[in-house]
Parts: C-alpha cells; structure tokens; sequence
C-alpha cells in the first residue's frame, strides 16, 4: 500500500512538470497554431535563469591566502561571497532561498524572451506549413542551447533548494507508521507550484476580460478581428505567458535535476507526446493526459509491476510505457482524449 | 621471338596473371601506395597526432580537459615548457626535442560521443590529416568503434577513458591500447573496502544504465559483491540520459536493499546520486543498518555537479590530482600553472597516453604501428603518477594501482572533492586475461 502511494505521489509529481510544459505549448498551438519546438529551450532558459541568479548572489570576493599555495605553487586563493560579506547571516539567507527568489527576475525576464520569439521570429512562420514552423523553431532552441552551452559549459549545474525544504518529508508519520512513507520536500513543493500555476493560467483565461477574448479568438480568430479587436496583439502575450509557464517549471525543477543545456531537450519530446495524448489544442486535455502519463510511468518501474511483466516476457516496459499508451490512445481516439474537431486536422 | 611467343599459352598466361592478382592483393601498402613503409609515414620535419575527443555534446567538457592534457603533452615533447612527468617517467628516452627528431604537431577530431561521428573523425585525421596515430575518447562505445576503424586503417589506437571491460577484453585489437582502468578492476579494488565498512550482511539494489559499460560495472560490483556474502536484491536497467530517476529510486525505498549501487557515469551518475539523497536514502535505516550508496566508477567534473551529495560515498578512480608522488605532483604542477585549476582523470591519462606513444616510438626508432606495438607489449614504467604499471602484451591493458576514493567530507577547495582512501596495489587488481569475461583475440598488428 505504501508503494502504491509513493507511486502515485511520484507519478503525480512527474505529471506535474509535463502538465506545465505541456500547457505552454498547447496555449501557443491553441491561440497561434504554431508548433513550437523551442519549448522546451525556454524551460532551459528559465533553469539557467536560476543558475544565473545564484551565481550573482554568490559572486565571491577573492583574496590570496599568505601562507598556503595550491598544488602548482600558486597562492591558495579564500573565497567569501559578497552578500555575506556585505550582508553577514542574512546575505547567507538570501543565497539559500536563491531558487525561489529567482522566480521574481525569471518572470519579467521569460516574458521578455517570448514575446522577442514571436515577434522577432514566429510570427513570419503563421502561413507556412508545420514542417516549416518546427524546423525553424527546433533550429532556434539548438542555437539557444549552444549560446547556454558556450557560457556555463556542459556540465550539469547543482542547484540548492532552501535548506528549510531540503531532505525528505516523513508522511508517514502523519498517520502513525514513520518511516513507511517518505517523500522529498521539494519535490512537493514543486507539486504545489504546479498546481498553482496550472491554476492560475486557467483562472486567467477563464475570468479575466483578457481571457475571454483570447478564448474566442481560439475559438474564431477572424470574427474576433472583425470586431475590431486587435488579437494578434494577444496573442503575443499569451506567447510571453506560455514562455513564462515553461520558464517558471524549469526554474522550479533545478533542485530536482541539476540544469544542463540540454534539459530542455529532455522534456520536450515527451511533452509533445503528452500534448497529442491530451488532444491538440486542449488545455484541461494537457493537463490531464500529463499526470495520466506520470503515473502510468511511475507505476510500469515499481518492482511488483516489473516482476510480474518479466514472467510473462515482458521487460524495460517502464522505458516505453509513454509511448506505448500514445499509441493506444491514437487508435482509440485519433483526436486524443479531449482534442477538438477541427485541429489538426 | 617466335620461340618467345610459343612459350606463353593460354593455361601460363592466366596462372601468371592470377599470381600477379595475388601478389598484389596480399602486398603491403607500400607497394599499392607510394613509397611509404606504413600508414602516414612522416617525410618531413613534423609528425602529427591525431586527438579525438569530445568536443560537443554532454561529455564536452571532459573532452576539453583531455585536449588541454594533449597540448600539455605536445609542447613537453618539443621541449617547451617544464617537461611535466617526462622528468620523472622511468624511461629516459625522450628528450624533449619531439619524437624521433620530429617535431611533434596536431590535429583534432570531435567524437561528439558517438561512434559514428567518432570514427569519421578519426578517418578524417588519418586520410585527411596526416595523423599517425589516433587518442582520446570518453566512452567505451566509442572506444570500441575507432579502436577497430584505427586497427583496420593500420594506424595505432592509444584509448583516452573507457572503462568497460571489453575494450581490452572481447573487443581487443593489436593495434589498440588501453592506460585507464576498468570494471573489473573497479570490482576487485572496491569489494574489500565495501566489505570493511559496510560488513558481510548487506543487500544491495543496482540501478544500471542500460549499455555496454553500465552492464560491465553491473557484472564487476556483483561479482565482488557477492563474494564478500552480499546479496543482490533487483539489478534495473536505466535508459541513458533518463534524467528524472525518481521512478526508479522510490522502489528502492521499500525493497529491503540497504546498499544501492549507482552503476551510473557522467550526467547520469549526478542526477541519480542527487535525486537518491533527496529521497532521503542516505538518513534511512533498513535492516538495522544506515543506509548507504556506493558509485563504483566517479569523475571529479561529474562529482562538482553533484555537489554536496557526494560527501562520504564510496567509488574508485583511475588517478587523482591530490596524490603525492612525485609523477603525480609534477603533472598536478605543470598543469595547473599553465590552466590555473587541477587536471581531471581523464586529462592524466591521455596525457600519459601520448607520452607512452611517443617513448615508444623513439625506442622503438620508427613509427612504424608494427614497432610501436612490439615496443609497447609488456612494457614496463613507473613515474607516470600510478606508481609501477605493466602494458601487459595479452590484451593490451595497464596494470597498476587503483584509487579507491571517497567524496570529502571537509573540502578545501572547489576541487577537492574526492578524498583517496586506499591505493589498492596492480597485483590485487591484475585478472586472468582469457576467463570468460575477458577473452578475445588482439589478431595480427597492421601498419596499413
């Protein structure tokens, strides 16, 4: 019982940042019908927005030590980061919680990319065809990639989470069995996030004016345009909105996995599975077919699950199971679970 | 002429030209391309290496220490800077005025850690290029691929890091030779420790990246494992590059396994080994014992990555900058002087790679491949930073000390991240080369 609920739990969590990489790009095919393959760069962005906060917080005042040398003979070099030595313990503080606090530069800042993307770029590509869209928008997150790359290497980056969340949270106790049920801190609160953001994104759309008319639009963008409304101007910033989604799961998810430029890369085909799944252009259909996949990926690794497929021949089913269900989803229903007639098509 | 013409009929006529067919099919290089005894025989004053490392790709980084190390090695052998472990290598051969009174130049290839990419870098370098040999690499896959394009183009093969078994062991070639350690070493070096920590009852849980190398390391910590009475619990493959490897380490928690062995490298060794201390598996008691995580093969660049996380876990290690001989301290010297941050392993052994080469070739008085493998077979050295070692002839392998090392718990620096806990000597990791695991045949040496 135990295992199941770790695995739910798991499988939820892991549904969580593909139900936010997912929404991103189901606003952009939704409002744009462009397919955007430099997604998942802007969920490397917004990483590396972390890593580049943190390395300004811990910018380090070097002094060369008098008495001890290196291996090669040089001064041994003493490091203090200025925000403690400016700071003392509260510039310590500030450099622990340098995740969270990255999510106050990192949304201006995703905004900013996302509309420089559409309006720079994207927008030239709306009459072209889908092979055209995804062949400029993947060159694009390559070139992000290299620029990420040629700055902070290839190397995975560590990432704190605040040292008040890190370590794992004993559930279990909370019903009288300690120990039976443990579960990382961070990772729920990355599940709480998610939650509120996903949350946030439909309460936007669902009772702002804003909203309204970027749902009509989706729904009819011509009539919306003829009433004189001026939805390519939404648009964009719904571009910018879904820029920040991504960027704000990717900054988040830094304590998890630390951030290589390649990151991005990662999730993004797995996303993409979780969009067609979830039925394109489907917002709630997103959502729901990226928890559905993180539980059935979670559920296919559990020893039980993989000791009963290997008697019957069956082995590395966890490696493929998302793939498999996109499968037999697409032949039960070709439109995905909550796909629109009409997109796509 | 008449008595001429009647001597050749039709039956001597085909046998001859059959014979001239032959004799040209079983010809050496020479006499089908030019003048030269072998592959890229240098005519004039220079003699080019070939260096084949990662350059793009998740092990670029890696890639770029070893050709930092190779421009090191570069300019000892023309005598340029302070001569690095050429002063303190056993054999006195070189004397820093390049290889064979060549002045010793280079060429680069980027591998992007693919074997097909590797290997037409390394074809390029030799068609293209000039190089006379080919080094470097940071996967076993791709070792393995252009150990056998470099047998197969006649030039030799000195290996950068690869530490699966195969390469020296079923993959083997002649012209192929291999400085790192491998699988089995790690085994051999790691049980004992593992046995004097952590005691005779243990149950261990492998997660394995699911490839060549991943299942060698699997094999090897098994074996060693067992031998000291431990039980395997589950051995789960892990698709490469998973990055999230929460799916596969929640089922760890309730297996009953209290040791998990990471057989996990580069990037997936640091999200595995971060994600498995953020479950909490490092804090837990299972069986009355803590808990405890062993990473059999670590690489300093990687451990940075993993940060804290890697304090007090147990893994081993071809070399380490932190060593104090004299070999090793003069590479760390010469190395740090010129880039400012201590070499990684990778980066001392393909710069003892190169220098191993080119010592052979001056004893040898040719770079003939032929030669070089003769010169090399059971070659013996010392001063190189792992203490006395054996290029053994069997399968092309070096034997020497392996550094069993443990993350610091009290780091001094950036750098100093692992701390050697024991320097397990050659004879306690030296194998038998035709048991079942290792044999294969190195075939004929080929000079092209």
């Amino acid at each position: 019982m135990d295992a199941i609920l770790l695995q739910v739990l798991n499988g939820l969590d892991k549904g969580a940042a593909y139900a936010l990489i997912a929404l991103g790009l189901t606003l952009i095919f939704g409002t744009l019908g462009v397919v955007n393959f430099a997604h998942g760069a802007l969920f490397m962005l917004g990483a590396f927005c972390a890593v580049t906060i943190n390395r300004a917080l811990t910018l380090e005042k070097v002094a060369l030590s008098e008495t001890q040398t290196t291996a090669w003979g040089t001064p041994l070099e003493i490091r203090t980061p200025y925000a403690q030595e400016w700071f003392g313990d509260f510039g310590l503080t500030i450099i622990d919680y340098s995740v969270p606090l990255s999510i106050l530069i990192a949304i201006p800042f995703m905004l900013l990319v996302g509309i420089a993307m559409e309006r720079g770029l994207v927008r030239f590509f709306y009459k072209r065809p889908h092979a055209e869209q995804i062949l400029v928008t993947f060159g694009l997150a390559i070139v992000l990639q290299e620029i990420v790359k040629a700055i902070y290497g290839a190397n995975p980056i560590q990432q704190d989470a605040p040292s008040i969340v890190q370590g794992a949270a004993d559930i279990g106790a909370l019903f009288g069995d300690p120990g039976a049920l443990v579960y990382p801190w961070w990772r729920i609160v990355y599940l709480i996030f998610s939650g509120v953001v996903i949350a946030a994104v439909f309460a936007f759309l669902q009772f702002t004016t804003f909203g309204m008319v970027v749902r009509a639009g989706m729904a009819d963008r011509e009539t919306v345009g003829l009433l004189g409304i001026n939805i390519d101007r939404r648009f964009t910033i719904v571009f910018g909105i879904a820029a920040v989604v991504a960027g704000l799961a990717g900054v988040m998810y830094t304590p998890i996995l630390p951030p290589d430029y390649h990151i991005g890369m990662d999730f993004l085909v797995l996303s993409f599975v979780v969009v067609v799944v979830g039925g394109m252009g489907s917002l709630p259909g997103a959502v729901a077919a990226g928890f559905l996949l993180g539980v059935l990926q979670s559920f296919a690794s559990m020893t039980a699950v993989r000791d009963i497929l290997s008697k019957v021949g069956i082995v590395g089913l966890d490696q493929i199971i998302i793939y498999l269900v996109a499968i037999v989803v697409l032949l039960v229903r070709p439109r995905g679970l909550m796909g629109r007639k009409g997109v796509m098509e | 002429m008449g008595g001429f013409k009647s001597k050749i009929d039709r039956r001597t006529l085909l046998k001859g030209t059959a014979a001239m067919g032959a004799a040209a099919f079983a010809s050496p290089y020479f006499f089908t391309k030019g003048a030269s005894a072998y592959v890229n025989e240098p005519t004039g004053s220079s003699v080019t290496f070939g260096f084949n490392v990662p350059q793009t790709g998740a092990y670029a980084d890696e890639g770029a220490d070893e050709l930092r190390a190779y421009q090191l090695a570069v300019e000892h052998l023309n005598g340029e800077g302070d001569g690095g472990l050429l002063n303190t290598f056993s054999s006195k051969e070189l004397k820093g005025s390049g290889v064979l009174g060549k002045k010793v130049e280079f060429t680069t290839g980027d591998t992007q850690t693919k074997s097909d990419a590797a290997r037409a870098s390394a074809k390029r370098m030799i068609e293209k290029d000039g190089a006379i040999m080919i080094t470097g690499g940071s996967s076993s896959g791709v070792a393995i691929a252009v150990q056998s394009l470099c047998q197969e183009a006649g030039v030799i093969f000195m290996a950068g890091l690869t530490h699966s078994n195969d390469t020296t062991g079923k993959d083997r070639r002649r012209n192929g030779f291999r400085h790192f350690f491998n699988t089995e070493m790690s085994g051999a070096a790691l049980g004992p420790v593992m046995e004097a920590n952590y005691g005779n009852d243990r149950k261990a849980y492998h997660l394995t990246a699911d490839y060549t190398w991943g299942w060698s390391q699997e094999g090897s910590i098994k074996k060693y494992s067992e031998a000291i009475g431990w039980e395997t619990v589950n051995a789960v493959r892990t698709p490469l590059g998973a990055g999230d490897f929460s799916q596969y380490i929640t089922p760890v928690l309730n297996s009953g396994a209290d040791v998990l062995i990471l057989n996990h490298y580069g990037k997936d060794m640091v999200n595995s080994l971060t994600q498995a201390v953020q479950f909490g598996l490092r804090d837990k008691q299972v069986n009355g014992k803590n808990f405890e995580i062993v990473v059999p093969l670590y690489s300093r660049l990687m451990a940075q990555g993993a940060g804290e996380n890697v304090k007090g876990i147990f893994g081993s290690t071809n070399w380490h900058w932190s060593l104090q001989d004299e070999g090793s301290q003069a590479f760390v010297k010469s190395f740090g002087a010129k880039y400012g941050f201590p070499p990684s392993q990778a980066a001392h052994t393909c710069y003892v790679q190169a220098l191993l080469y080119a010592d052979a070739a001056q004893r040898a008085g040719s770079f003939n491949p032929c030669a070089i493998v003769e010169a090399l077979e059971g070659f013996e050295f010392d001063g190189m930073g792992n203490g006395p070692t054996l290029y053994r002839a069997d399968d092309h392998q070096c034997f020497k000390k392996v550094l069993v090392v443990k993350g610091n718990e009290n780091p001094t620096s950036q750098f100093d991240l692992l701390e050697v806990v024991q320097e397990v000597p050659a004879e306690k990791v030296t194998y038998d080369p035709t048991g079942d695991e290792f044999a294969g045949d190195l075939g004929a040496c080929n000079a092209g």
